[in-house]
Formats: C-alpha cells, sequence, structure tokens
C-alpha cells in the first residue's frame, strides 16, 4: 500500500506520552522549507532528508528554486523551497499537499502557502516578516496579524533573534551570524518531528571542519533550534513516523543527476572500457558533470568543451577511438546537438546521449521540470534517423537506465538518448545499492581481424579475404567496431551514404533505400534484447493509465488509490520509448479505455495512437511541476464515471 | 640493448583504392602527394595514423588516405579529433579543414582546439573561396571579392589565419604553399613531429572558382620578390637576387634593400622558438602587394598539452587516493542498512 493518501493522517494512537511530550504517529508527512535564495533552504532540506533516510524511512523530494542564483533578497521571484515527504510505508512521489510549511519570509510564505492543507503546521520566522519585507511581496497588511492564517496552526518564532543568540559567543560577521539561520529551523524541525540531530552535527564537522568559528555557530544554533522547541512546548505535541518496511539491503540517498554519474561509471568500468563525459554546462543537467568530474579515481575523464556541439563532438570522437563517448545536456543543447547525432546514425557508432528535459520552448523555464522533449528526440533531425530513447522513471532508475545506454549503444552501434527531467535530476529517494554481480554483464568485442569472406559477390572488393567490411552486420544488424591502431582494419567512415557492407560512399538509390531500412531494422531489433511491458493491477479491464518518464510516482499511486476504490484500472510505464517494447500494443487492446497523462501537450499520446490505432486519451499538464497524484485520481474516476 | 626498427611505408602503402575526386589541377592532388611522402618518413604505422575532416573539397582527404579516417560534419572536426585524442594519446591524429570549414562554421571550434594545445595536427587548405558549395566568397576572401554571392564585392575583412592561429596561443604555426613541393615535405613532417597543436596553412588553388588567387606566391618570374623563406635564427632575406630585407622599425617591419649601409645586422633575426608570439603576429600580418607574404614556421615552443595535463590529474589521484573500486564509489554517501 502506499502512504501518499495517508499525508499527515493520524494514526489510531492518537497521542502516547513520550516522557512529558505527547508524542502523535503519523505513517507520512510533507514538509516544505520555503526561504529567500540566499536562506539556505535547499540545504536544511537536504540536511532532514538525509536524516530521515538513515532513520529509515522511505523518502521522496522535490526542490523548487528559481533559474536566477541570487534574484533581489525578499522577492516573491526569489524564493526557494526544498520539500520532502517522509513515509513509514513505501512512498512514490514528494506529496500533493503540504502537512508543515516553513516560510522564512512573507515572499516565501506568499508562494507556498496554496500547497499547505487546512490545518498544517505553519512554521513562520517574524523576523523576516519587517515593512519592507511585506512590501517586497506585495503584502499590504502583516498576513500572521489580520486572521487570514486562522485554518494554520500558526507557529510564530522569532528566528533571527533567537539565532543570533545562539551563537553570540562565536566571533563571526553579523553577514555569517545570519547565514546560520538555516539550522536553527533545521533543529526545531528536527525537534518536531522527533529527528536525531547527530547526522547533520556530522556534516557540520566535515564540511566546516577547517573553519571552527562557522562550525561552532552551525553547531549551536542547531542545537539551540531543537531546544527551543522542546523547552517552550511550540507545539503541544510532536510527532513520530516509524521506520518504513523496506527491503533488506545497503541503502543511500541518490538524486537522479547522481544515479545517472554513478551508472555511467558502473556500466563502462563493467564493460572494461574508457569513459569520456563531455558537455557544455546547464541547467539542470550540470551537476552530472560535477559528478563525473570529481571521479578521477575510477578513471573517468569528462572535458568541458566550448560549447553543446564541441561536446557531443568530442563523445563521438570518443566512440570512434573505442571509448564510450557520453554528452548530458537539456533541451536546447539538444538543439544544438542535433547535426551531430545524425553523424553518429550514419557512421553507426555507440553514443550516449542524457537530457534532462526542463520547460521550454527555446530558455524556458531553466529550473523547472517538463517531458516535452520526447518528440524531438524521436525526430529531431533531418531525413530518417531513427534514435533509441530510454526514459528512466525514478531518481534511483537513472542509475539502470543509464546502464543500459551503454549497453544498447555498444552492443547496437548507436547513438541512444536517455530522457530525465528536472524532476528526477533533482529529486532524491532510496536507492538499495545493488551487487555489482547481480549488475547486467556488457561485453564488448573491438574486431581485430578481417571480416570478409572470399566468394561473396559484393563489388569493390568486399568478396576479397583479408579486407575490412565496416558496415558487415551480426544477426542484430549491428556493424563491427574497429579501432583506430588495429593494424589491417584501416578504414574510412563519414557522414555520406554508405555503400552496403563496404561503406565506401555510395550516391545509389537503392542502396540508399536499403540502408534507410537497415538502419531502422537495427534500432527496431533493440526490442528484442528488453523486458516486455508490465502493468501494475488487473490485466485487462476498463482503464489502462501508461506514462513515461519521471511521472511515475504519482501515475502509480493515482492508480493504486483508484484500485483501492474498486476501479478496474492498471498502470503501464514505458521505460523505453524507441523502440518500445513488442507487447505494448497487445497491452493497449487489452483494456476499454487508455489514458496517457504527460507533462507536455500529449507527445508519447501522438505516439501511441499513431503506432498503435488505439483512441487513447491525453492528460497534460505544461506548467513546470510534476503531477498531484488527486490530478491523475479526477481524471481516471471523471473517465471511469463517463464509461 | 634491442633495437625496433622503423615500420617502412611507402607512399603506395597509403594509397587508398577509392577514386581522387577532385577538380583537375586542384591544388588539393599536390597536397594529398606531399602528404605521403611526408609520412613515410615519421616512423609510426599507418594504422596509429588518423585523418579527421569536416565537409568542404579539402574534406574529402580522409578517403583517399589508407590510414584511419573521419569524414564528419561542417566545421567540427576539430571536436571530433579532440575526443579521440583524448581517450587515445597512443594515435597520431590529423585534422584536414579549409577556410571555409576551418574559419566561418567552424571558426569557434578552431580557436578552442589551438588554444588547448592538444596534439593534433590541423591543416588548413586555404583557397579563399568556397568551392564544392560553388563559388560563394569565404572568410578569408580579400575586400571586395566578386562572386557569385558577393557581384558587387565583399563586405568584410578577411581573417588572417596565422593571426588567429597565434592569437589563440598556438605553440606550432607554418604556412606552406601547394605547388611548393620540396617545402611543403618539409613543413608537414615539422609539424608531425610537434607535441602540442601544430597549425599549418597551405595556401591551394582553387581551379574552377578562384583560379592564380596566389600567383604572385607561385609564379616562377615574380614569387622570388613576392614569399619570404622563414628560417630559424637566420635574417630575413628574400629577392631574386637575395637583396631585399625585413627590418623593425618601432613596431613596424619595413622592406629595406640591401646595400648603401644596410646589412644582414639591420635585418629581423627570425626566431621561432622566441617565448612570446609578437614577432611570429607580426609576420603573420605581412600581406602581399606591400610586403613579401612569409612561409615556413612562425613559432614553434614547446608546451605541456592538454591530454597530458589530464591525465596527470587522473593519476595524481590515483596516486593520492588509490584507485576506486565501484563498490566505495556506491557508498561515497552517508548509508544505512535496513535488516
Amino acid at each position: 500500500m502506499t502512504a501518499a493518501n495517508a499525508s499527515g493522517d493520524s494514526s489510531p494512537v492518537d497521542a502516547v506520552r513520550n516522557g512529558s511530550r505527547p508524542v502523535q504517529e503519523l505513517e507520512s508527512v510533507t514538509i516544505r522549507f520555503a526561504g529567500d535564495s540566499g536562506d539556505g533552504m535547499q540545504l536544511a532540506g537536504t540536511q532532514f532528508t538525509n536524516t530521515s533516510a538513515i532513520l529509515g524511512n522511505d523518502i521522496s523530494t522535490l526542490p523548487d528554486f528559481p533559474a536566477e542564483i541570487r534574484a533581489p533578497a525578499g522577492t516573491l521571484a526569489g524564493v526557494s523551497g526544498f520539500q520532502v515527504h517522509f513515509s513509514s510505508s513505501e512512498i512514490f512521489t514528494p506529496g500533493d499537499r503540504l502537512n508543515t510549511l516553513v516560510a522564512m519570509n512573507p515572499a516565501a510564505l506568499k508562494t507556498n502557502l496554496r500547497d499547505l492543507e487546512d490545518g498544517g503546521i505553519l512554521l513562520v520566522n517574524t523576523d523576516g516578516f519587517g515593512t519592507s519585507d511585506l512590501v517586497k511581496a506585495n503584502y499590504k497588511v502583516n498576513p500572521l496579524e489580520d486572521g487570514s492564517l486562522k485554518n494554520y496552526r500558526l507557529v510564530k518564532v522569532a528566528i533571527n533573534k533567537l539565532n543570533k543568540e545562539a551563537v553570540k559567543e562565536v566571533k563571526l560577521s553579523p553577514r555569517e551570524v545570519d547565514r546560520c539561520k538555516n539550522f536553527f529551523a533545521l533543529g526545531l524541525v528536527c525537534w518536531l518531528y522527533e529527528r536525531p540531530l547527530e547526522p547533520t552535527l556530522k556534516w557540520i564537522r566535515e564540511k566546516f571542519g577547517k573553519n571552527p568559528a562557522v562550525m561552532e555557530a552551525n553547531t549551536l544554533t542547531l542545537k539551540a533550534g531543537y531546544n527551543y522547541g522542546d523547552t517552550v512546548e511550540l507545539l503541544p505535541v510532536h510527532y513520530r513516523v516509524p521506520k518504513a518496511k523496506i527491503a533488506p539491503g545497503t541503502y543511500r540517498k541518490i538524486t537522479g543527476n547522481e544515479a545517472m554519474a554513478l551508472g555511467l561509471v558502473a556500466a563502462t568500468q563493467l564493460a572494461k572500457k574508457q569513459m569520456l563525459y563531455a558537455t557544455y554546462p546547464i541547467t539542470p543537467a550540470s551537476d552530472i558533470l560535477h559528478q563525473l568530474a570529481d571521479m578521477k579515481r575510477y578513471g573517468v575523464k569528462t572535458m568541458q568543451a566550448e560549447d553543446e556541439i564541441a561536446a557531443v563532438g568530442m563523445a563521438i570522437g570518443a566512440s570512434f577511438g573505442g571509448a564510450v563517448g557520453v554528452t548530458g545536456t537539456s533541451g536546447p543543447g539538444v538543439c544544438l546537438k542535433s547535426e551531430a547525432i545524425g553523424l553518429a546514425v550514419m557512421t553507426e557508432l555507440p553514443l550516449v546521449i542524457i537530457d534532462v528535459q526542463r520547460g521550454g520552448p527555446s530558455t524556458g523555464l531553466p529550473t523547472k521540470t517538463e517531458q516535452a522533449d520526447l518528440l524531438q528526440a524521436m525526430f529531431g533531425r533531418n531525413g530518417e534517423c531513427p534514435v533509441p530513447i530510454l526514459a528512466p522513471q525514478s531518481p534511483s532508475d537513472c542509475f539502470d537506465m543509464v546502464y543500459e545506454a551503454v549497453r544498447i549503444a555498444t552492443r547496437f552501434m548507436t547513438p541512444v538518448f536517455v530522457l530525465s527531467d528536472g524532476y528526477l535530476a533533482n529529486g532524491a529517494e532510496p536507492w538499495a545499492i545493488p551487487k555489482i554481480d547481480s549488475l547486467p554483464k556488457i561485453e564488448i568485442k573491438h574486431i581485430t581481424t578481417p571480416n570478409s569472406t572470399d566468394g561473396q559477390t559484393h563489388e569493390n572488393g568486399a568478396g576479397e579475404p583479408g579486407k575490412y567490411l565496416p558496415y558487415k552486420r551480426d544477426e542484430l544488424l549491428a556493424r563491427p567496431w574497429a579501432v583506430p591502431g588495429t593494424p589491417g582494419l584501416e578504414h574510412r567512415i563519414g557522414g555520406l551514404e554508405k555503400q552496403d557492407i563496404t561503406g565506401n560512399i555510395s550516391y545509389d538509390s537503392a542502396n540508399h533505400e536499403h540502408m534507410i531500412h537497415t538502419r531502422a531494422k537495427k534500432v527496431e531489433n533493440i526490442a528484442l534484447t528488453i523486458p516486455d511491458l508490465t502493468v501494475s493491477g488487473p490485466e485487462e479491464g476498463d482503464l489502462l493509465v501508461i506514462g513515461w518518464g519521471g511521472t511515475h510516482g504519482s501515475l502509480y499511486t493515482a492508480v493504486q488509490r483508484a484500485q483501492r476504490k474498486g476501479y478496474k484500472v492498471a498502470h503501464a510505464h514505458l521505460r523505453y520509448l524507441n523502440p518500445m517494447p513488442k507487447n505494448t500494443g497487445e497491452v493497449l487492446a487489452r483494456y476499454k479505455k487508455v489514458l496517457v497523462p504527460e507533462l507536455n501537450c500529449g507527445q508519447l499520446l501522438m505516439l501511441l495512437r499513431s503506432k498503435y490505432l488505439v483512441p487513447a486519451e491525453g492528460l497534460n499538464k505544461v506548467q513546470g511541476k510534476p503531477f498531484l497524484v488527486s490530478e491523475i485520481e479526477a481524471k481516471i474516476e471523471q473517465l471511469l464515471a463517463a464509461s | 640493448m634491442s633495437t625496433t626498427s622503423l615500420p617502412t611505408l611507402t607512399a603506395k602503402d597509403l594509397t587508398t583504392d577509392q577514386e581522387v575526386r577532385w577538380c583537375p589541377g586542384c591544388g588539393d592532388y599536390s597536397i594529398l602527394a606531399q602528404m605521403k611522402k611526408a609520412l613515410t618518413t615519421v616512423g609510426i604505422p599507418r594504422e596509429q595514423m588518423v585523418f579527421i575532416s569536416g565537409i568542404g573539397c579539402s574534406s574529402r582527404f580522409p578517403y583517399y588516405m589508407n590510414t584511419y579516417g573521419f569524414h564528419t560534419i561542417h566545421g567540427r572536426a576539430p571536436t571530433i579529433a579532440s575526443g579521440l585524442r583524448l581517450v587515445r594519446p597512443d594515435l597520431q591524429v590529423w585534422v584536414v579543414t579549409g577556410d571555409g570549414d576551418g574559419l566561418s562554421i567552424g571558426g569557434n571550434h578552431l580557436v578552442h582546439a589551438i588554444r588547448r594545445n592538444m596534439d593534433l595536427k590541423i591543416l588548413l587548405f586555404n583557397n579563399e573561396i568556397y568551392g564544392l558549395t560553388k563559388g560563394q566568397y569565404s572568410p578569408t576572401s580579400r575586400l571586395g571579392t566578386k562572386t557569385k554571392s558577393t557581384p558587387q564585392g565583399s563586405l568584410d575583412n578577411p581573417i588572417r589565419p596565422l593571426s588567429l592561429a597565434i592569437g589563440a596561443e598556438a605553440t606550432f604555426v607554418a604556412r606552406t604553399i601547394d605547388i611548393d613541393v620540396a617545402h611543403m615535405t618539409a613543413t608537414l613532417q615539422r609539424a608531425a613531429a610537434h607535441k602540442g597543436t601544430a597549425f599549418v596553412e597551405i595556401y591551394q588553388n582553387c581551379k574552377i572558382f578562384n583560379d592564380g588567387v596566389y600567383e604572385y606566391a607561385t609564379d616562377k618570374s615574380v614569387k622570388a620578390d613576392n614569399v619570404l623563406y622563414l628560417e630559424h635564427g637566420k635574417p630575413m632575406i628574400f629577392g631574386k637576387d637575395r637583396n631585399k630585407g625585413i627590418r623593425l622599425n618601432g613596431l613596424k617591419p619595413e622592406v629595406v634593400e640591401l646595400g648603401n649601409g644596410i646589412t644582414a645586422d639591420d635585418l629581423i633575426i627570425h626566431d621561432e622558438a622566441a617565448d612570446e608570439p609578437t614577432l611570429a603576429y607580426l609576420l603573420s600580418r605581412m600581406v602581399y602587394p606591400e610586403f613579401p607574404e612569409c612561409v615556413g614556421v612562425f613559432r614553434a615552443i614547446q608546451q605541456p598539452t592538454y591530454e597530458s595535463l589530464l591525465d596527470d590529474q587522473v593519476q595524481g589521484v590515483i596516486k593520492a587516493k588509490g584507485p576506486g573500486k565501484i563498490e566505495d564509489l556506491f557508498k561515497a554517501e552517508d548509508i544505512w542498512v535496513v535488516e
């Protein structure tokens, strides 16, 4: 069962006494830390998440920050938020509604209040609500005083003053003192939800070890926040979310971008291949570069190129040299890389292209999530130019899918797209660390001797023994990969159409058509090596909800809820979008209706309708935000009520 | 001590079975022939040689060399060559480009490839015209060049390829001429031997769209007065009668006649190894008809290559922390165990 619908619900044991304080047990809780970009909300949220994960909760997070590094302080544009959902049961989304909102200033209150549930805890920093702060957030009257917050459990704390008091013994500039206040707030929330401080104290020691004053101040204010909650009885109760029942194993917290980096290193190391990650910084993909640049111990080479085009060119050059070339970017970068991706299709070289999708078109919404690059990945090149497409469905699934991308790219000699998105890239969840020997084997063989056989009747010497034929294919239509430095296999490749088998330039019309079909068939053959599409729920029924990518958690949770209400509805999620699993059409046909929720205007919907001729219907949202579970749920009920 | 004999290559070993499709009389034929000749002496086997090109007439070059080759996309050859170089320091990598490919659509990559000083040998075939698209002006066409796309004459100032390369801190910069076969062979051999980015501009005649653009530098009757052969450590003398030279007047080079009190001692002594590229830059700006145009090696200095610095970083980290195991990488963050 999932807990998302139980967020904030109290357990039957309402309030048990723990020492002198009543403690209420909850199944799951969603908290958002919101403040100015400079307030350290991302850090406070991350530390709270780590602590909850180590404590044994299931977790899912949603960071939400502005594109500007420092929008003017205190303004609505500068608000940065970090949402964490933690639970004693398995969860798949960062939560629809907030049980607790921490608002460090009026702007944070104004932009986040709509997500707080009625009766939710609203913890505000009263020191952030001065006259000028209120003006910057367009408040005419102070919302803390006009009664407009009466539906919430308002908790007012003078965080700036209390923080200042807590660190007064430490010699710091006023600015440095102010920068500690996020840890006071974190300490307070840790008290509220019975989280131990030790993981954060350890982090403070490691992070600020070289700066004892800052280390001391953060330690003091974190503890002061916790103790303040305890001493003043901030709320009549505090809360506990017990450990989740999670499969045995060793876990860590992982974001999509971290998983992407680890998956690349694991796949290439186990394949005994050098990897080159060549890229150009772009939000929200840059963290993959940052991760990999710091993994030189593992033989990883990274290259920050002069532009997106150079980055993909370098990756292709590395693959030509027998390494695994990888490039990571977001939608605008894919536009620039398109011509080179066509070259990799034509020359049939391995290449992994990670597209961490963001809101578009053009520069769009750099820090917000969207799934609107599917058709770009599918068709965004000149000519008939098929490229395999994979899409991870959760942050940790980025590990598996990028690993799979390396396998497919090297097995089939083709570029492969991995479509992540801003939500997966920055969101975090627990990851069961895999055992190395449980990971799929990737065996890469480079041809070292000529592959022509006497008696073949191809022109241009294809039949002579002792020749290397770069486009002589195997049973799945993949071509051999001969790398420079191999004696006797000297050959030339390029973007011009090539004669079948020999690879010589050919402008012959029949040959061109044959090669177009051959390259397409090769990509289709990938379906012979991937798992079938599975459904969660009834094998046939009234409705199939099918999606792809980062919406998995919301779709899955919504379908689970509908199933509990007795609807005959199932969920399927496509991790392979080109080619799709062999049985996709058959699965679609087993349901009376098909719903395709997407964070775009209907791109998978278009592919499914055109390929399988199903009267599928879309549920589309393009607001730079993930689906709420309730949005999907409502649509499911609407569709089934109409039937 | 053991000795290994150097591989002996002939020009024929480097010839492919592909029909060469340049126009009759194209300067590229000569460059292809001199390249094969030069490579017979560099002492590495052909499987370790890679030719990478972009788009344009010059970029067909790899198809005619029996080495490894990659005919890529317009302007991007330096990027593909750089990626190859980063993972394969054992290969000798040549980039073949033209004035359109290298300086127009690919100008950005050329600048960055040069400044990184990767061990790439970049040959820019400069014919001051677009050939494959049938005769539009190029970034090196002289001001006022009349072509199909500029019927009243071109309006933009030409790029001086060597000035650009020197501005991008090139460690090896040279120029040669398609029909000057001995000079070209020697220049290509110098480029092959250079450790770092070697940038060579080759004056190349386009028989069809820009015939005779370098006549002043190739016509035997006038060439000695219009071309100055650079020699390291030697005074800059030129002319049919070896009676002219280049002298520095402040920061300005000037042509002087020897005699009447002016001797070789007054002339610039060419120093290709100078740390500062100022002199090389001045020479790159000498343009016919005001000056003889210099050919030969303008600059040749040693600097660490990008790929060797990267390898040093990788090895340095491995030395300091030990080689990484994936198991450790997975557990580099806080972990917890669920029983």
